[in-house]
């Protein structure tokens, strides 16, 4: 079987699979549990300065797909409500107990140097594997000056790192906030700062619905809402593309990057490690189903790592990121059109009717003498957009086929019919 | 009805099938009645939602095409999806105004729901149309009817019969803004829904509801109480009435032609269904402890079922043929092998037993087979001890003749209609059972009544014209 093992910022675990910091790592029980159902390691429930936080009721909600499962999750939780000494305490009696697990503590206090000084020390006296600085909460503490209102200005991200670089020794890793236009400038400013690593993302600004009979949004606190982080699979996307826009950064290139974003299944965590992630960081699959998936999870990982012929996580890490590039880069001349298999099709004509009224009235519908229709995909009007692919409800019954074009690679910098097309 | 010779069920009674609890060893009525409560459950809100969410929105569907009615279903369940029942519901009744009964007593098995693209899927299995169609018109609450009636028309129609086909075709005329009369045998209107459907199927007193959710639009007048023929002339209909449209199903049953067919322990099915639909206290039906039914239909499923449910221990139901030429549906075959109904084929009713005392011991069956093609005895027979006999072989039209009434023509025992459902008669329509058109089903009822009015609007508005 493959090697999951990582050392990830110089930390070390037996696989890439961590808590990310939140409910799920918020104490000694919780953490105890989650290692003994496997969990490689964990990121302590972000700690800030006593007196300790408070939190309202209710505090999370949720969208949902057709069928009733969580798509989307949102929480306009706080950081960790318990004291500093509380967790202090429970930080090293869990390291002790577990030491070959990562345990790295997330932090959060106002962005003054004492600060974080004193905080960064306390930590590290616990025997904490590493530091994760937390500047991404969205909801509460920018309101107080922290959390995403740090994460938001790159000088402060690149300003607080260097504190903590300077007064600890412990691998420091760096949480960036999704809620900014350009997540390159926070990772290069974490990068100036001398981070070891960043970790993204946190939560994204977020109302999930609307209680319309009641005119408030979700969740309610006594008739009134507020936003909250969205985090879960409807993220994953999301998080993808920032994890691979620094990794393809050439000021943050070879930056450790935690990926962390909609991690439900071996299979998202392979995608954010072959985008460049060392490890991975789980919040919303283990709220909803519970500790125990992270067996799945490992198993599918080694299992696929396996058929490919990876024996280590390095082997495939980062591999899809020269695949990753500019739209002005991408050959113009290569081209797909759609093809139906009318062996597997089964009449529901949603290709037809998405082709015909949004896209190129690719498709034609022949009426069948027993009333059903037949689809028939017309070549010459098809301009491979796949949308009749994504919208067909039969697997590999509809698929892309690369049309033969004697053209060689092309780009739109090369294009003539680009105007602006570098000269010569 | 009489009984009197047919045995009161022991104690000892089997257990059903799996949608129903099994029976304590007392037939008290509430566990009676439990027996009888809905055959499929209806939907939860959740499984509604879940289910809602299988459907594919076909573009030109082909389980539109399949509902005799043409109901939008993937508009519909979208509807529902969405969580907007009273639109969904507005859907199913603007094209089946009883399409709350259907969604209860309809074969989907063979209309809708066998055409859905799901069964092609690799799900294998259709979006259950037909429960959440039952879903949709159940939870539906409309402020008032759903429907507005247009302008007054000034056109007055009598409807004979109070079944599907006619309540059907008033509505719509109603909604048309004509003023429906609507004459109706029997004390209750609904015909077949409130007198022959499985009590199972249609449960708590659903027919009347839907006949009062109907009547709602107003413009319809119902005279109960009142059979043509006997009350009232078709002649004096013609004259009174701007037009007419007879809907009065299949009233007669056909006969085995066999000695003894008229002791009283021989029973139409249809007559015993009737008395088993209006009985208040079902424990105090007469039930026999073993019964053969003779007929393959659904009537006969319907019979043999629901005689197992009242505690009958032995059922027995025989047909002539093979069981792919049973008219019943496949699923309605498995109902009644989950009700543990013995299904006897190849067998010909050939005599009735009565003993000394006059009771009914038993039949005997000639053993059929097909030689090229064609249905022949064999040399074997077989006998089956039972204490009644239920027919359902078919009903058939019975026009109640009067010397001097003129009557419409008749084409292989059935109301001739043209392709406008008119009869050879001027001013007189037909639809439903009556006529030869299309299946036997409530659905088809339905929409032969809704097609009738439009034809009979279109005609009244061209004679105005
Ligand atoms: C036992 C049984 C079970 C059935 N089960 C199902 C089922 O599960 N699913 C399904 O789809 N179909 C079923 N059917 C068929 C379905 O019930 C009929 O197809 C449907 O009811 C036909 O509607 P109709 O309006 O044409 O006739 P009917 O429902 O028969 O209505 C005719 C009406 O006319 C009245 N009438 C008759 N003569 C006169 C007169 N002279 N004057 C005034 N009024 C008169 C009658 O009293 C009755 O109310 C079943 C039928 C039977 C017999
Ligand atoms: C209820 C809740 C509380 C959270 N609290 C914190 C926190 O204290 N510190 C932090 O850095 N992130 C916090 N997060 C964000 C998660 O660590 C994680 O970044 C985010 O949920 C995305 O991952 P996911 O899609 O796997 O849930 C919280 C998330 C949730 C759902
Ligand atoms: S790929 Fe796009 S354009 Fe081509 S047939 Fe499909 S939907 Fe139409
Ligand atoms: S979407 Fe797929 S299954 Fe449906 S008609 Fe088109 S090709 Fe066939
Ligand atoms: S055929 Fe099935 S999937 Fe398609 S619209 Fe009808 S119910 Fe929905």
């Amino acid at each position: 079987m493959a090697d999951l093992s990582t050392e990830f910022a110089g930390i070390k675990s037996p696989n890439p699979f961590w808590l990310a910091s939140a409910p799920p790592t918020d104490k000694q029980y919780n953490v105890e549990r989650a290692f003994e159902a496997g969990w490689g390691g964990v990121v302590w429930k972000t700690l800030g300065e006593d007196p300790a936080a408070v939190n309202v009721s209710s505090r999370y909600s949720a969208t949902y797909d057709g069928f009733g499962n969580v798509a989307g999750f949102n929480n306009i939780e706080l950081i960790t409500d318990r004291t500093l000494e509380v967790n202090l305490r429970e930080i090293e009696a869990v390291k002790k107990s577990w030491p070959d697990r990562a345990l790295v503590v997330s932090l959060m206090v106002p962005c003054e140097e004492e600060s974080w000084k004193k905080i960064v020390k306390q930590v590290e006296q616990t025997g904490a594997d590493g530091l994760e600085l937390n500047f991404g909460c969205p909801h509460g503490m920018p309101e107080r000056g922290m959390g995403a209102a740090v994460g938001q200005v790159p000088e402060y991200v690149e300003m607080v790192t260097r504190w903590c670089k300077q007064y600890s020794t412990l691998p420091v890793i760096v949480k960036l906030t999704p809620n900014i236009t350009d997540i390159r400038f926070s990772a290069r400013a974490a990068h100036r700062g001398n981070a070891d690593a960043v970790s993204l993302i946190n939560t994204i600004n977020s109302i999930t619905g609307i209680d319309l009979d009641n005119m408030v949004a979700r969740p309610i606190v006594d008739g009134k809402s507020t936003h909250g982080g969205y985090c879960g699979p409807a993220v994953k996307p999301i998080a993808l593309n920032m994890v691979s826009e620094i990794a393809r950064d050439p000021e943050t290139k070879g930056l450790p990057i935690s990926g962390i974003g909609g991690i439900s299944n071996w299979r998202d965590a392979a995608e954010f490690i072959s985008l460049g992630a060392g490890c991975v960081q789980v919040c919303t699959a283990a709220m909803i189903y519970g500790f125990r998936i992270v067996s799945e999870m490992k198993d599918g990982l080694s299992r696929w790592m396996d058929s490919k012929g990876y024996e280590t996580l390095t082997d495939f890490q980062g591999l899809a990121i020269a695949n990753t590039t500019d739209w002005k880069y991408l050959n113009m001349n290569y081209k797909v059109v759609a093809s139906i298999d009318d062996e597997k099709c089964i009449g529901c004509g949603r290709c037809y009717i998405g082709c015909e009224d949004t896209s190129h009235q690719a498709i034609k519908a022949i009426a069948q003498t027993d009333g059903s229709n037949k689809f028939e995909v017309i070549e010459a009007e098809c301009v491979g957009c796949n949308l009749c692919q994504i919208t067909c409800p039969v697997e590999n019954c509809i698929t892309m086929v690369k049309q033969d074009s004697d053209k060689p690679y092309m780009n739109w910098t090369q294009d003539p019919r680009n105007p602006y097309r570098d000269a010569g | 009805m009489t009984t009197s010779n047919i045995a009161v069920p022991t104690a000892e009674t089997p257990s059903m099938d799996t949608h129903s609890p099994s029976l304590d060893t007392h037939l008290s009525p509430s566990s009676l009645d439990t027996l009888f409560s809905d055959l499929q459950p209806p939907l939860t809100d959740r499984q509604a939602a879940i289910e809602s969410a299988r459907c594919l929105y076909c573009y030109d569907a082909p389980c539109i095409k399949a509902c005799p009615t043409g109901i939008n279903i993937p508009s519909f369940i979208a509807s529902l999806h969405a969580g907007n029942v009273e639109g969904a519901a507005r859907t199913i009744l603007e094209s089946n105004i009883m399409g709350g009964s259907c969604a209860r007593v309809c074969p989907t098995e063979i209309l809708c729901e066998q055409s859905c693209v799901r069964n092609k899927e690799a799900e294998c299995a259709p979006v259950l149309i037909g429960r959440l169609q039952r879903y949709a018109t159940d939870h539906a609450s409309f402020t008032g009817h759903p429907f507005k009636r247009a302008e007054a028309s000034g056109k007055t129609i009598a409807v004979i019969g109070a079944g599907p086909a006619g309540l059907s075709c008033a509505h719509r005329l109603a909604m048309l803004g004509h003023e429906v009369e609507v004459f109706e045998a029997e004390d209750k209107a609904g015909g077949l829904n409130e007198y022959g459907i499985a009590r199972y199927k249609l449960t708590d007193n659903y027919a009347q509801q839907e006949v009062d959710f109907i009547l709602g639009i107003g413009g319809i007048t119902v005279h109960s109480g009142k059979a043509l023929g006997r009350d009232i002339q078709l002649d004096t209909l013609v004259t009174e009435f701007d037009a007419v449209f007879l809907a009065i199903g299949l009233q007669a049953t056909r006969q085995l032609q066999l000695d003894q067919e008229h002791h009283s322990a021989v029973m139409d099915a249809v007559d015993y269904i009737k008395t088993l639909r209006q009985a208040s206290d079902l424990s105090e039906l007469v039930v026999p402890q073993s019964a053969v039914v003779i007929g393959a239909g659904n009537t006969a499923i319907d019979i043999a079922c629901q005689l197992k449910r009242l505690g009958a221990e032995e059922v027995t139901l025989v047909y002539r043929r093979g069981e792919q030429d049973m008219g019943a549906t496949h699923h309605e075959q498995q109902i009644a092998k989950q009700h543990q109904v013995r299904i006897r084929t190849w067998s010909r009713p050939e005599t009735i037993h009565v003993d000394e005392n006059g009771h009914l011991t038993g039949m005997t069956f000639r053993r059929t087979e097909l030689q090229q093609n064609h249905l022949v005895d064999t040399h074997l027979s077989e006998q089956i001890a039972c204490e009644a006999i239920f027919k359902a072989v078919g009903q058939t039209l019975s026009l109640p003749e009067a010397d001097d009434v003129e009557l419409p023509v008749i084409q292989n025992g059935k109301i001739h209609v043209d392709e406008h459902f008119k009869t050879s008669m001027d001013k007189v329509f037909a639809g439903g059972d009556c006529t030869g058109i299309g299946q036997d089903l409530t659905v088809e009822a339905v929409q032969q009544g809704k097609l009738a009015a439009l034809a009979i609007h279109q005609s009244l508005c061209q004679k105005t014209a």
